[in-house]
């Protein structure tokens, strides 16, 4: 697995040589520089941290992410992940020429709040008729039988708090990658607001 | 630092300068199993939409009495030539309403020039 972390752009279209339109998403992704090997002797598992996106002033990372970043030689950075990869040393960077034209990735991000929500919006309840006579037009209707449940069931959709929260959007193609400017051009949509923090992996 | 601009303004070309209410020929690129061929499609312009690279016009002609539109992005590399075939004088940026007319009705004003 090759896994970097980005940050969302925006989006906009781009034509390919053949003259198609595509609909893309900008990520600026890496470069990532390799803050920590983890091993299954001194962890228990194996996996990379990486650190993205260098802060300004040192003393606006924590001590903790100071320390790390310290003993890996390299600046201190915003946000860290880790991703099971293999043959990469301390200090080495991750940068978007791991990726190529045409690999199939997976994005993870916080998708965007959309605050407190109706069934309709949240769980894609039909709603009730809008017109002859009805009053009754987007309430979630019976939430359950009588008797034997004599309870609501575990899980039944209800109105709430909807959006902000992690989701992952797998099988997205990578239509170019811009290694001077550190940029991947996705096919379609990925998760969170312009600015949010994206993870992204590839198989293999 | 304004990446995706950037990213658009790299799609951007030399462009023959045209308005809504024109008749052009655009010269588009198409590609028949291996043969690639250029194919001349000749209309009037009924509207130009969105800003930038990103501009696309809708052109409109009669092809044996039935009305065709298309669709081009503006800078699509598939055309190949856009010729200005006449300057026509209107007074809406949309030029909708010439679908609902027929024959002479339909027919746009040239543009006068002073010179």
């Amino acid at each position: 697995m090759t896994g970097i972390l980005g940050r969302k752009l925006g989006m906009t279209q781009v034509f390919d040589e053949n003259g198609r339109l595509w609909p893309v998403t900008v990520v600026e992704a890496g470069p990532c520089g390799v803050l920590q090997i983890k091993t299954k002797e001194n962890d228990g598992y194996e996996s990379v941290k990486v650190g993205f996106e260098e802060v300004k002033k040192e003393k606006r990372a924590n001590r903790p992410t100071r320390g790390i970043c310290k003993k890996a030689g390299l600046n201190p950075c915003r946000i860290m992940k880790e991703f099971p990869m293999g043959d990469l040393k301390v200090g080495e960077m991750v940068t978007v020429e791991k990726f190529q034209k045409g690999d199939v990735i997976t994005v993870t991000g916080i998708s965007k709040g959309k605050g407190f929500q109706g069934v309709m919006k949240r769980h894609n309840y039909a709603g009730g008729p809008k017109s002859h006579g009805s009053t009754f037009y987007r309430a979630p209707g019976s939430i359950g039988a009588s008797s034997f449940p004599s309870r609501v069931w575990k899980n039944k959709g209800m109105p709430g708090h909807m959006g902000s929260e992690r989701v992952s959007v797998k099988n997205l193609k990578v239509i170019d990658v811009r290694v001077d400017q550190n940029l991947l051009l996705i096919l379609g949509a990925v998760p969170g607001a312009k600015g949010t923090y994206l993870e992204i992996k590839k198989e293999s | 630092m304004n990446l995706i601009g950037a990213i658009e303004e790299g799609f951007k070309k030399e462009l023959t300068d045209f308005n809504v209410g024109d008749t052009v020929k655009v010269y588009i690129k198409v590609v028949e199993g291996d043969k690639e061929r250029i194919q001349p499609f000749q209309g009037v312009v009924i509207a130009r939409k969105g800003s930038g690279a990103r501009e696309t016009f809708m052109m409109r002609k009669i092809s044996f009495g039935v009305g065709v539109e298309k669709i081009f992005p503006v800078f699509s590399p598939n055309i190949n030539k856009i010729e200005v075939i006449k300057r026509g004088s209107v007074r809406r940026a949309k030029l909708y309403y010439i679908r609902a007319k027929k024959g002479k009705a339909a027919k746009i004003k040239e543009k006068e020039f002073s010179t």
